[in-house]
């Protein structure tokens, strides 16, 4: 995978795993640093608080508790649905790449999935940052002409009369995909569920886990 | 433009491989390339669609052989150098050679969590009428900007039908190229999966796309 550019895994970090030198990239992003301070265009300790926000505070769990929510309030999940960045917000969620949000709803007949064709568009306030694969040419290039095989590569299986709908997030909307609430969960609480929602599922390329699954 | 970068319906790419455990950054220089893009994007005063026009209009070999955050660095300096904050001697020296700019805004360790709580929202008050409605079938334009645009080229030319509304929001084929705002309606248009890849395409897919007003038409 380290020979494949396209899957944004960098050779430099291989290089780096060995421990012999610096990367390229790790010289030249810390003398542009070096640069950028010195000009006093960027504080070090704001780069540090932007690196702490998206590596420990946001991040999957976040979306989580907007699904577990919806999957145990009906009067919420109607909200979410009518007007998800409003719904968002009451649990504290907003903000950069999450402006405008919407969620789109898993059912027995619909499944949904979200794609960044033309960049990396993806819903940080409730997802973090974006894995690897969804900046990937791969996914960017074949999620909308053939969805179900993209799927297949996430082990997932939809059948071919269950409409599939992918979301090509062109402009500042961002898609949260509501997942369908696995059997067997009627007696968790919204915390037991929430632990349920994995970050794919918020994304359509899984599903939520059902109970005692591990991920 | 037609670059390397709008790559829905290419092939040849391979599968999708998913690391598991993945984790936020793979480098240490990730984590820095990530917060230096945010907080220059304060210094420099520059847009989000300014930001992504100088990242998509690398040559396309270049752009397909870097990793995500290889491609926001390259941005990042193209537009630094474009404004003459650094110069492409400095960044090859890695040490500064000239003095440095004043910026209208240096972003501060305090701000940090509430400038990015607030983020940049891109809806705008209308000032013109609603042109198209929900349930309506358009067409999306046979166009080929040569700057920024995000019309991707797979649904060009083809119907699909009005889905959603977000009011106006912020058009980014100008303002990416200091055109300024010129805010437009923006509608989600679902397009089925045949009429965008032919009749072998799955017959129960559609794909939507956010599409500004000037993008559409009245099904041509």
């Amino acid at each position: 995978m380290h020979d494949e550019p396209d899957q944004g895994h960098s050779h430099e970090d291989h290089d780096h795993e060995h421990g012999s030198h610096l990367s390229d990239m790790e010289l030249r992003v810390r003398a542009l640093e070096t640069i950028l301070v010195e000009k006093r265009y960027v504080d070090p300790a704001a780069l540090d608080a932007i690196i702490e926000t998206y590596e420990v505070k946001v991040g999957p769990r976040n979306g989580a508790k907007v699904v577990a929510k919806a999957w145990v309030d009906p009067a919420y999940k109607a909200r979410l649905l009518k007007d998800a960045t409003a719904a968002i917000a009451e649990l504290g969620f907003t903000g950069r790449q999450g402006e405008h949000m919407v969620a789109v709803e898993n059912t027995d007949k619909v499944h949904n999935l979200v794609v960044c064709t033309l960049c990396s568009c993806y819903p940080w306030s409730v997802l973090g940052l974006p894995p690897v694969w969804y900046k990937s040419a791969p996914y960017r290039s074949r999620a909308v002409i053939d969805p179900r095989s993209v799927l297949a590569d996430f082990g997932v299986q939809v059948s071919d009369d269950k409409e599939m709908r992918v979301w090509d997030s062109t402009a500042e909307i961002r898609y949260l995909v509501l997942p369908q609430r696995p059997a067997g969960t009627e007696h968790c609480n919204e915390e037991q569920l929430a632990a349920l929602v994995t970050r794919d599922s918020m994304i359509g390329t899984g599903l939520a886990m059902s109970p005692g699954a591990t991920p | 433009m037609n670059g390397a970068h709008d790559m829905g319906g290419m092939m040849g790419f391979g599968p999708v491989i998913a690391e598991k455990n993945e984790p936020v950054f793979h480098a240490p220089w990730e984590r820095r390339a990530m917060a230096l893009t945010l907080a220059m994007a304060a210094a420099g005063g520059w847009s989000i669609d300014q930001s992504r026009a100088a990242r998509e209009s690398q040559h396309p070999a270049r752009y397909l052989a870097q990793t995500y955050y290889q491609i926001w660095i390259a941005g990042l300096e193209k537009l630094m150098v474009e404004r003459g904050l650094v110069t492409r001697d400095e960044l090859a020296a890695g040490k500064v050679l000239q003095p440095a700019k004043t910026v209208p805004r240096i972003l501060s360790a305090d701000t940090v969590a509430t400038t990015l709580a607030r983020g940049g929202p891109t809806a705008r008050v209308p000032t013109t009428p609603q042109r198209f409605q929900i349930g309506e079938r358009v067409s999306a334009r046979n166009m080929h900007p040569a700057g920024h645009t995000r019309l991707p080229r797979y649904v060009r030319g083809h119907v699909g039908v009005i889905t959603h509304v977000h009011g106006v929001h912020v058009f980014p084929d100008s303002n990416a190229t200091g055109g300024g705002e010129r805010p437009q309606w923006l509608y989600t248009v679902r397009f089925g999966a045949r009429e965008l890849w032919g009749e072998g395409a799955d017959k129960a897919a559609t794909v939507s796309v956010d599409a500004w007003e000037s993008y559409l038409e009245p099904e041509k």
